[in-house]
């Protein structure tokens, strides 16, 4: 069925597909990452991907995808291929062996009882 | 005095809504959706712009931003002929080169805009002038981009200039009673602002071998009538699609 919108039909798009031909090396663009920093001095949040022909277009064209909603004072894009990942299947790498709590914010429960406590008992002994 | 407003303004305005028409067919059809989004955001952006120039004038007791964009004989509009061209075979050659020599020739107006004598004109600019610089951004990044990669694409920028440039160089053709205009403080003469055109956009197409010589006088004279309400053939099409909807139900609330 053809479009009832009137730019479609004008701009007759299914005649481009008759006559597209395959794609070349140049059309398949590489991705960047996108990330934005919400205000200064932040840290940069990955936000998503792109595809672009080159950095500078990545950067122009990250602007309307991801920094057009909300708060931003600077972004950036990094080629895609230039990201190190370990993989899925290595999420054992981030599972301890043994219980390392205390290395978890609430090891530090507490402290200022713990501090207190061993300052009385400092005290206790020095006046022995 | 407020007759001379309402010609100022409404060239200004004008152009954005039709600039802003003709950008936004491109919605659904760009080259890569990541390009689409960007260029129908900065489609909505000059229509918001236009909203934004009418409202000066609503202010002043005159028409209400949709009576001048929805609500006005062909006749009454006061767009340059460069915003009317139709996208024709949908080329994006033409949507950029046009999107370029358009947006150079914006930011030249608002900057004078800004430095001019009516406050709310003055405000507006400075406020418009800060989406501008994307717009400026996006489309040299293109046209750079584009103008040194393959033949085919240096040669669709060189057919889209020549075809757009005389359209372009009418983007300065004088107000009706410019002279009182300028007096007033509120812009410079078209002249002058054609000439910081140029000298925008020169280094950029000169050294991409796009930079075609001033049109020839014949050339330009079909073109001439815009700011005082002599269109083109293309307009009255654009108006009635434009106005499809609105006039189905007058005195909608949106």
């Amino acid at each position: 069925m053809s479009s009832l919108d009137p730019r479609i039909r004008r701009a007759e798009p299914e005649l481009w597909t008759l006559s597209t031909p395959p794609l070349d090396s140049l059309e398949h663009w590489p991705t960047y990452e996108v990330f934005v920093q919400r205000m200064r001095g932040g840290h940069a949040q990955h936000v998503g991907s792109l595809h672009a022909p080159n950095p500078e277009m990545a950067l122009v064209l990250a602007k309307e995808q991801y920094a057009r909603r909300s708060q931003c004072v600077a972004l950036w894009v990094v080629p895609t291929e230039a990201i190190l990942w370990t993989s899925p299947a290595d999420e054992d790498l981030f599972q301890p062996a043994v219980d390392k709590s205390y290395r978890e914010p609430q090891g530090y429960l507490n402290t200022r009882e713990r501090l207190e406590k061993y300052r009385d008992r400092l005290q206790a002994t020095s006046h022995d | 005095m407020i007759e001379r407003l309402e010609t100022l303004v409404l060239s200004l305005a004008d152009d954005e809504l039709i600039i802003g028409h003709r950008h936004a067919e491109w919605i659904g059809l760009g080259p890569i959706l990541e390009e689409d989004i960007a260029f129908a955001s900065i489609a909505q952006d000059e229509t918001g712009h236009a909203q934004a120039y009418y409202q000066i004038l609503t202010d002043l007791g005159l028409r209400t931003p949709d009576e001048y964009a929805f609500q006005r004989k062909a006749s009454e509009f006061r767009c340059a002929h460069l915003v009317e061209l139709p996208n024709f075979d949908y080329d994006y050659a033409l949507a950029l080169m046009r999107h370029y020599l358009y947006d150079a020739a914006e930011q030249i107006k608002l900057q004078a805009l800004r430095e001019g004598s009516y406050d709310p004109l003055a405000g507006l600019a400075d406020r418009l002038l800060r989406e501008e610089k994307y717009h400026w951004l996006h489309a040299t990044t293109w046209i750079k981009r584009l103008a040194y990669s393959t033949e085919e694409a240096y040669l669709r920028l060189k057919s889209a200039i020549d075809q757009l440039w005389p359209y372009a160089w009418m983007l300065f053709e004088p107000l009706p009673e410019e002279a009182e205009i300028v007096e007033a403080g509120w812009i410079p003469p078209s002249s002058v602002l054609r000439e910081r055109w140029l000298e925008l956009i020169q280094p950029t197409l000169i050294s991409a071998n796009l930079f075609p010589p001033p049109p020839a006088s014949e050339t330009l004279l079909p073109l001439q009538g815009a700011r005082k309400g002599l269109r083109s053939p293309y307009f009255d099409e654009l108006l009635q699609e434009m106005t499809e909807v609105s006039s189905s139900e007058p005195g909608a609330e949106w």
